[in-house]
C-alpha cells in the first residue's frame, strides 16, 4: 500500500495517544467545529494570558487525520505568543493548500510537517484543518489572530 | 437468466480505467451516482450535434425535432413508471422535485387542499435523506405545521408500532423514502399508504434509491407523488423527475415562475399553463432529458426484473462476505428480505474516512460519512459509516475486492496498533 506516505507513524502515534485531549475549564473561549462533509466534531477551549497561549485543550471524534492534527496543533501552539501562533496557523494553511508542492518549514511547524502528504488528497484537507480552524476561531474571538499580511488584528 | 455483467461492463467506458496506483477501478458508489453507458453519452451528444434548439418555441425544424425528443423522453419516463405523460415533470434533480412540492404547497391559498394551517401535520421518517427532510422542515416553519416522524429500529427498518398516533386526522402530508440510502432498508409502504389514505393525506415517495433498481408502478404503489433522479439510473446529471397524479397537479400552484409556464401575461399578472408545463419554467434541461430517455431504454433492454434479481443475489453475497470479517458491523438489515444493494458498515477501531482512504488506495470507490442522513446516523449510533453500493455493472469480483480490501485496511492499521 502507498498509504505509508499519508499515514506517517507520527500521525498514527498522535491518533493513538492524543495530546491535550480533554477540555480544561474555565477557558477564555470555547468553540465547537464540525466537518459538515463527514460529521466529525471538535470542541476546543483556549485561554490566553499576557499575549501568550496559556492553554489549548480539546475533545472530539473523528478520523485519524483530524484527531492527530488537532493533537499536534494543540501541542505546537501551547506557550507561544499569539503572534507566533497566528504565523503557525498561516504556515499550516499554506501547506494544506499546496497540493503537495511544499512540505512546510519544520522550524515553524514542527511535527505538523508530517501532514504535508494530506494536501495531495483534497477530500482529507478539511480533516487536517478541523482542529486548526477551531483554534483560529477561538483566537479570533479573543482578538488574538493576526492576519499574515495586514498586521491588523482581525 | 443471469446478467452478462462482463458485456454490460463494456458499455460503461469508465469501468475500464485505472485509478490510484494503476489499480483497475472497482466502483461501489452507485447510490451516490451511477456510471453512464455509451448510449446515454451518445444520445446527449447527438442531441447537441444534430437537434439542439429551445423546445416549445421557435418556428424552425430544429425546434420541432428538439421538442419531439424532449417530449419523447417524457413519454419514456411515463411508461417506465406506469404513468401518463402529462403527469411527468422534469426538474434538475430529485432534490428540486421535492422542493417543488414543498414550495408549491406553501404557495397554496387557504381554500386549497394543499394549504397547511398551524397545527397540521407533516409525517416523515428518521431514515430520510436531507433532501426529503429539510424542504419539509422549512415548509413547517413557514406554515406553522408540525413535523412528526416514524422512528427506525436497530437495523434501520421503519418502526410502524405507533403508526396510529403518527398518522392521524391532522396529517396532511406523508413524505417518505422508498429505500434508505444508508441502510438499504425498503419501506413497508402498504400500511403507511393505507393509514395516509384513511386520513386523506398526500403521500410523497422519495424513490431515488428504488426506481433505478427495480420496476416501480405508480398505480400499484398507490402514492400521490414520486421523486427520483436521472443520474442514479445510468442517466445524465441535471435531470430529475417528479410524478404526480394529474388531478392533484392540476390544482397545484407553480413553484418557479417565468417563460414557458404561462398562458397569458400582462404587466399586472399572468395565468398559468396546465401541468406539466406549469412546473417547467425556463428552457429545460433538454439534452439531459434525451440522455435519460436513452438510459431508460438501456435499463429496459437489460430488464428491470433481471437487474433486480442480479442485485439481490449480489447483495446477499456481499452481506455474507462482510459478516464474515471480524470487526465489521453492518449498519442496516443483515437479511436480504426487503433491502437493496446499499451496504453501510463500520470497521472496529478504524474511522470510516480512514477505511475509505485505504480502499481508495486499492482502486475501490466507496462513500464515507453521514450520507446526507444525519438524523439516521445519530439513531444508528454512528458518526459516519463506509458505504458500498451495487448496481447492474457490479459482479462478485467487485465484492471480493471490497472484502479483501477491508482486510488489507485492517491489517495496515492493525500493524500500527489501530483497530483489531
Amino acid at each position: 500500500m502507498n498509504l505509508e506516505s499519508l499515514y506517517q507513524e507520527l500521525i498514527l502515534d498522535h491518533y493513538k495517544n492524543p495530546l491535550h485531549k480533554g477540555l480544561v475549564s474555565p477557558a477564555d473561549a470555547s468553540v465547537h467545529h464540525v466537518n459538515p462533509s463527514c460529521g466529525d466534531e471538535v470542541d476546543l477551549n483556549l485561554t490566553i494570558r499576557d499575549g501568550e497561549i496559556q492553554s489549548v485543550s480539546w475533545d472530539g471524534i473523528g478520523c485519524s487525520i483530524s484527531q492527530a492534527s488537532t493533537s499536534v496543533m494543540s501541542d505546537l501552539v501551547q506557550g507561544r505568543s499569539v503572534d507566533e501562533a497566528s504565523q503557525v496557523i498561516d504556515a499550516f494553511m499554506e501547506v494544506m493548500q499546496s497540493k503537495g508542492s511544499t512540505t512546510g518549514d519544520e522550524s515553524l511547524l514542527g511535527d505538523a510537517v508530517a501532514f504535508a502528504g494530506v494536501s495531495k488528497y483534497p477530500a482529507r484537507i478539511k480533516c487536517a484543518l478541523l482542529g486548526w480552524m477551531a483554534f483560529k476561531d477561538a483566537l479570533v474571538q479573543l482578538g488574538g489572530y493576526r492576519a499574515k499580511d495586514s498586521g491588523e488584528v482581525k | 437468466m443471469p446478467l452478462d455483467v462482463a458485456r454490460i461492463k463494456k458499455d460503461f467506458p469508465i469501468l475500464a480505467r485505472t485509478v490510484r496506483n494503476e489499480h483497475p477501478l472497482v466502483y461501489l458508489d452507485s447510490a451516490a451516482t451511477s456510471q453512464k453507458p455509451v448510449a446515454v453519452m451518445k444520445a446527449e451528444s447527438d442531441f447537441y450535434s444534430q437537434h439542439n434548439a429551445a423546445v416549445h418555441r421557435g418556428a424552425h425544424l430544429l425546434a420541432e425535432e428538439a421538442t419531439d425528443a424532449y417530449e419523447g423522453a417524457r413519454e419514456a419516463v411515463a411508461r417506465f413508471i406506469g404513468a401518463k405523460s402529462d403527469e411527468v415533470i422534469f426538474t434538475k434533480s430529485a432534490t428540486e422535485s421535492l422542493n417543488l412540492l414543498a414550495y408549491s404547497w406553501g404557495n397554496a391559498p387557504s381554500n386549497s387542499r394543499f394549504h397547511l394551517a398551524p397545527g397540521d401535520v407533516i409525517v416523515l421518517s428518521e431514515a430520510e435523506h436531507h433532501a426529503n427532510l429539510i424542504p419539509w422542515q422549512e415548509l413547517a416553519r413557514r406554515s406553522g405545521a408540525i413535523l412528526r416522524w416514524f422512528g427506525v429500529d436497530d437495523e434501520g427498518r421503519i418502526d410502524l408500532s405507533s403508526i396510529d398516533s403518527i398518522i392521524d386526522s391532522r396529517t396532511k402530508i406523508v413524505a417518505i423514502t422508498h429505500q434508505s440510502n444508508v441502510t438499504g432498508a425498503i419501506t413497508p409502504l402498504t400500511s403507511i399508504v393505507a393509514a395516509a389514505r384513511s386520513h386523506n393525506a398526500l403521500i410523497v415517495l422519495d424513490a431515488c434509491q428504488s426506481a433505478p433498481h427495480f420496476a416501480i408502478d405508480v398505480k400499484e404503489l398507490e402514492v400521490d407523488f414520486v421523486a427520483f433522479s436521472g443520474h442514479k439510473m445510468v442517466g445524465p446529471t441535471g435531470i430529475g423527475i417528479l410524478w404526480g397524479r394529474e388531478e392533484l397537479l392540476a390544482e397545484m400552484p407553480p413553484f418557479l415562475f417565468g417563460g414557458s409556464m404561462v398562458t397569458a401575461v400582462t404587466m399586472e399578472g399572468a395565468s398559468y399553463a396546465a401541468p406539466p408545463k406549469r412546473f417547467e419554467a425556463g428552457v429545460p434541461n433538454m439534452a439531459q432529458a434525451v440522455g435519460l430517455h436513452a438510459a431508460i431504454d438501456y435499463l429496459n433492454a437489460v430488464g428491470m426484473g433481471q437487474i433486480h434479481e442480479h442485485e439481490v443475489a449480489l447483495t446477499e453475497y456481499a452481506l455474507s462476505g462482510l459478516s464474515s470479517i471480524a470487526g465489521v458491523g453492518i449498519v442496516g438489515p443483515t437479511e436480504i428480505k426487503d433491502r437493496g444493494g446499499v451496504l453501510s458498515f463500520t470497521v472496529e477501531g478504524i474511522h470510516p474516512h480512514d477505511v475509505g482512504q485505504g480502499l481508495d488506495d486499492l482502486g475501490i470507490a466507496v462513500r464515507t460519512g453521514h450520507h446526507c442522513a444525519w438524523p439516521l446516523m445519530k439513531r444508528m449510533g454512528v458518526v459516519a459509516t463506509t458505504r458500498a453500493s451495487l448496481y447492474l455493472y457490479n459482479e462478485k469480483s467487485d465484492v471480493d475486492a471490497l472484502i479483501l480490501g477491508i482486510e488489507k485496511v485492517q491489517s495496515f492499521f492493525g500493524s500500527k496498533g489501530i483497530g483489531r
